[in-house]
């Protein structure tokens, strides 16, 4: 009993953000479906999940922008409802769309939410400066936001979101639609942020990005959390590269797709489109057997390949569903070309 | 990037109310913004530098011969009648504005930030006072070139201005009230136009109310413009501060007492 009021009053101080069985609903359809978070302060925890899977519903309810049908969640402790002018002290919130103003300079647009912040006149500008000059955009400083481009947006979003130096930074999808580079410098960005000593809650299609940042992992799908862990952990899960295969001859398909699981024994899958047998796969070494296993069958291959796994095999493995989205498809797509 | 840590999210002392001071001071930030805009977007003044311009010398030349017999003397009924139309109508502006504005992703940012819940709107609606100001003197410059000395004095003629701008600023909230609920900024403009029109027309600001009917002079009594339109007329024709000054203070703070606090309540509901 004693052990156990221990551990809440050690949880009180721990979690920057807890929340419990949030539910949102837009008509009929459960867009959040009873999510439990648990973030620890000083860690960067990603939210990954394909779109729609309900991440920026998630994210709205603990920024205090969208009420809550169901469940609960704290902010520090603050509840994000009966607390919320608290907690809104205590977050900065980077929206998966640039939410500053575009008719106005990047210079004029964090003087005003500084100065909507508290700082005078002189500190706001000041402020600007120093923040412009931080993430590269000083010559740009005084041109009108029309003119940005999207990695420019996104860092001037950011910039505008640490002003008060909150301890919680919500990133919604922070590089969604950015190129490599600009991604890259994103990422650069985010890790020196918790350096100095801030949470990090983002989202993000890519488990890529997850894994080059997050702490811990909670995949959302279809409004309810259906893994978490640390990266290693989910990464374990799934594989740590998958085995991508195409046959000569459309016939074998099914008869190579047997050996496959015969030989790795997982899970393997399909991408009709391209005529595609996937699999993860934890030992390089059977891929070996799985050849010498192919030649004996007599089933000729027209490609072969080991990548990393993408969120497509997270989802298989975890889910037992692939990412049905039209857009994540397109999205997967360009990403791999990218690697290409 | 700094290196200066970031303190700690617990352990703070932080109050979850807004005081009376940061609201204000929040508001006029907004305000300040609004102002910024228009500075970025100077053609969205075109309807208030024209349109008293237009309606000034069109009602004028149009009604003049037939109302009051001659121009001259029409000039001290339909300056302040005009005056009051075309100031209101401006209000319209305020809520299509805020409804484009609104759809934007900066609002988002708005509601995340720290600040007084009514400052994004009230900034927006004290910005807007930029055009009432603009029309109401650009209105009175028209009469003076058309020969409209109004007998109040310069003093009169400013307290006028002011009751007018005032006036207009709290219609706006009822504007701004229908651009925070409409779905889109057309219709905003389409309800707004549906609701002025006929309290703009069905009042003493062109014509004579005893030449109306009966019934529609009863309504024309009740109609707080024609109240508006009366003071502004004491005012600047006479100098003199009657009941009609008094009703109209009253309705414009009855308005924003109704309206306010419900755009408010729409507003933060709305995602």
């Amino acid at each position: 009993m004693s052990k156990k009021h221990n551990n809440i009053d050690q949880g009180k101080r721990e979690w920057a953000v807890e929340a419990r069985g949030l539910v949102k609903m837009f008509g009929n359809h459960r867009a959040v479906d009873g999510v439990d978070l648990n973030v620890r302060a000083g860690s960067i925890y990603g939210v990954l999940g394909p779109n729609g899977a309900g991440k920026t519903t998630t994210i709205r309810m603990l920024a205090t922008l969208l009420r809550a049908d169901g469940g609960s969640a704290k902010i520090f402790g603050h509840d994000v409802v009966k607390e919320s002018q608290i907690v809104r002290q205590l977050i900065g919130v980077t929206g998966q769309y640039a939410s500053v103003d575009e008719s106005l300079s990047a210079t004029e647009n964090l003087v005003i939410f500084s100065r909507l912040l508290g700082l005078g006149r002189a500190e706001s500008k000041r402020k600007a400066e120093e923040l412009l000059e931080e993430f590269g955009l000083t010559e740009a400083a005084k041109r009108p936001l029309k003119n940005f481009s999207g990695g420019m947006r996104r860092r001037l979003d950011l910039a505008a979101s640490l002003i008060a130096q909150p301890p919680l930074i919500f990133l919604d999808e922070p590089t969604t639609g950015l190129d490599p580079r600009t991604r890259a410098q994103m990422w650069e960005t985010i890790r020196r942020l918790v350096n100095t000593g801030s949470t990090v809650l983002l989202t993000t299609q890519y488990l890529e990005e997850a894994d080059q940042l997050a702490d811990r992992i909670a995949v959302i799908d279809r409004g309810r959390v259906v893994a978490e862990g640390t990266v290693d952990e989910l990464k374990a899960s799934v594989g740590t590269s998958s085995l991508h295969l195409s046959v000569q001859e459309a016939g074998d398909m099914a008869e190579a797709r047997k050996i496959v699981e015969q030989v790795l024994q997982v899970q393997s899958s399909i991408s009709s489109e391209a005529g595609k047998i996937t699999a993860p796969m934890a030992n390089a070494d059977l891929v070996t057997d799985l050849l010498i296993a192919l030649r004996g069958q007599g089933i000729g291959l027209s490609e072969m390949s080991v990548q990393k796994p993408t969120l497509d095999e997270v989802f298989l493995t975890i889910t037992g569903h692939g990412v049905t989205d039209a857009e994540q498809t397109t999205a997967h797509k360009s990403k791999q070309s990218e690697e290409a | 990037m700094k290196t200066t840590s970031i303190k700690p999210g617990f352990g703070r002392q932080l109050k979850n109310s807004t005081s009376l001071g940061q609201t204000i001071r929040n508001s006029l930030t907004m305000a300040y913004r609004g102002l910024l805009k228009i500075k970025r977007t100077p053609e969205q003044l075109f309807d208030v530098t024209l349109q008293p311009i237009i309606f000034t010398l069109m009602f004028t030349y149009i009604f003049g011969g037939a109302i009051s017999g001659d121009v001259q003397s029409y000039l001290p009924v339909i300056i302040p009648g005009i005056l009051v139309q075309t100031v209101i109508t401006t209000s319209i502006v305020t809520g299509v504005q805020l409804r484009e504005d609104m759809d934007k992703g900066v609002f988002d940012r708005f509601k995340s930030l720290p600040i007084a819940r009514i400052a994004p709107l009230a900034g927006a609606l004290l910005a807007d006072t930029v055009r009432y100001t603009i029309a109401t003197t650009l209105t009175f410059s028209m009469g003076y070139v058309m020969g409209y000395r109004p007998e109040g004095g310069l003093g009169y003629v400013a307290l006028a201005a002011l009751l007018v701008i005032f006036c207009s600023w709290s219609m706006s909230w009822i504007f701004a009230f229908f651009g925070v609920i409409a779905r889109t900024a057309s219709s905003v403009q389409g309800i707004s136009m549906l609701v002025l029109f006929p309290l703009t027309f069905l009042s003493n600001a062109f014509v004579p109310v005893d030449t109306m009917p009966n019934w529609l002079q009863w309504f024309v009594d009740m109609n707080p413009i024609s109240h508006l339109v009366s003071a502004v007329r004491d005012l600047t024709n006479t100098g003199s501060a009657g009941w009609d000054l008094t009703i109209s203070l009253i309705g414009a703070l009855v308005i924003v007492a109704i309206f306010a606090p419900i755009t408010v309540r729409a507003y933060m509901r709305r995602t």
